[in-house]
């Protein structure tokens, strides 16, 4: 008869005992850390970005109703003449959706030099709360085709790196974003590293304090290197041009004619 | 630790497997719905906006 290691204890505890249980704690705390350590890392590199990916989702469908929806083109002198009809027979319309809340969807971007499947919904906000879901406005910068600075922030790592291999993008590259019923084409001019201080990026226009601006210019900012928070990777844009886009329906199956604004 | 937690659970081994399966997987929800949204704050490369302070 096999005696139980708990009867063994209770009858006689040598030091030799004691320090094995001690030593043995100490195995199992350790081993615990370990996990707990290789799960934050599939947290981050992995979970993070289902999150975003659900979160994009929900987003996507708010702003498939948002545009349905009429919503007005940017707030303020725009660019673009105002052709979408006015709100009619919806006065349940908010009129707050000129102010759109932190983490609400704000516009969609597609940038073909990331991949033709590269579309993200921008939210508003860049606090890290909004961050989680996508690439975020800048809420004091202009809207996407006013004049001034249409300004995004992106995750570069972790939440769905958006912005992983921004700094792939080459002068010239198109740079897509829908908002209002327009989709507005974006060439990039300059892309560059700069200290995490250097608001100027943000300015009307870029780097010139106290110019009033007369074009409208796009901003990117994400962190740089990719893992690291010592810099920020910046890459300016200037607009091309902007398309009606025609309907939520066939919009899936291209973009019409081209206006030059 | 592991086996002091083990003979506390209750019941037959059969409900204590289960009820040591239902404690890993609070822990694991608590790490990534409390702990680990709070930790990631500290991983570098999560400041992608510029910023004046």
């Amino acid at each position: 008869m096999i005696a139980r290691a708990t009867d063994t204890y209770a009858c006689v505890v040598t030091t030799g005992d004691r320090m094995r249980g001690v030593v043995g704690v100490i195995g199992e705390v350790l081993i615990t850390a370990g996990l707990v350590v290789g799960l934050f890392a599939v947290y981050t590199l992995f979970w993070t970005g289902v999150e975003t990916a659900n979160q994009q989702d929900a987003l996507e469908e708010q702003f498939e109703a948002l545009s349905s929806g009429d919503v007005q083109g940017p707030a303020g002198p725009d660019a673009a003449e105002q052709d979408t009809p006015e709100p009619e027979e919806n006065d349940e319309a908010p009129v707050a959706e000129r102010q759109p809340l932190p983490g609400d969807a704000f516009a969609r971007m597609r940038i073909p030099r990331l991949g033709e499947s590269w579309s993200w919904i921008v939210v508003s906000g860049v606090d890290l709360g909004s961050l989680t879901a996508g690439p975020g406005h800048y809420p004091d910068s202009a809207s996407p085709g006013e004049i001034g600075n249409f300004a995004v922030a992106g995750h570069r790592a972790t939440y769905g790196e958006p912005f992983a291999y921004l700094d792939t993008l080459q002068v010239g590259d198109e740079i897509f974003v829908e908002r209002g019923g327009r989709e507005y084409r974006y060439l990039v001019t300059e892309s560059f590293i700069t200290v995490p201080s250097d608001t100027g990026v943000l300015l009307p226009v870029p780097g010139q304090p106290g110019i009033v601006a007369d074009e409208a210019s796009l901003t990117l900012t994400t962190c740089h290197p990719r893992w690291g928070s010592t810099e920020r990777l910046i890459v300016h844009g200037e607009l091309a041009g902007s398309t009606k886009v025609p309907s939520a329906q066939n919009q899936a199956s291209g973009v019409g004619e081209e206006a030059v604004a | 630790m592991y086996p002091w937690i083990w003979r506390h659970l209750p019941g037959p081994i059969p409900v204590k497997a289960m009820v040591a399966l239902a404690l890993v997987a609070a822990v694991v929800l608590l790490l990534f719905y409390v702990v680990f949204p709070w930790a990631i704050t500290w991983v570098p490369g999560q400041d992608v906006s510029v910023d004046a302070s």
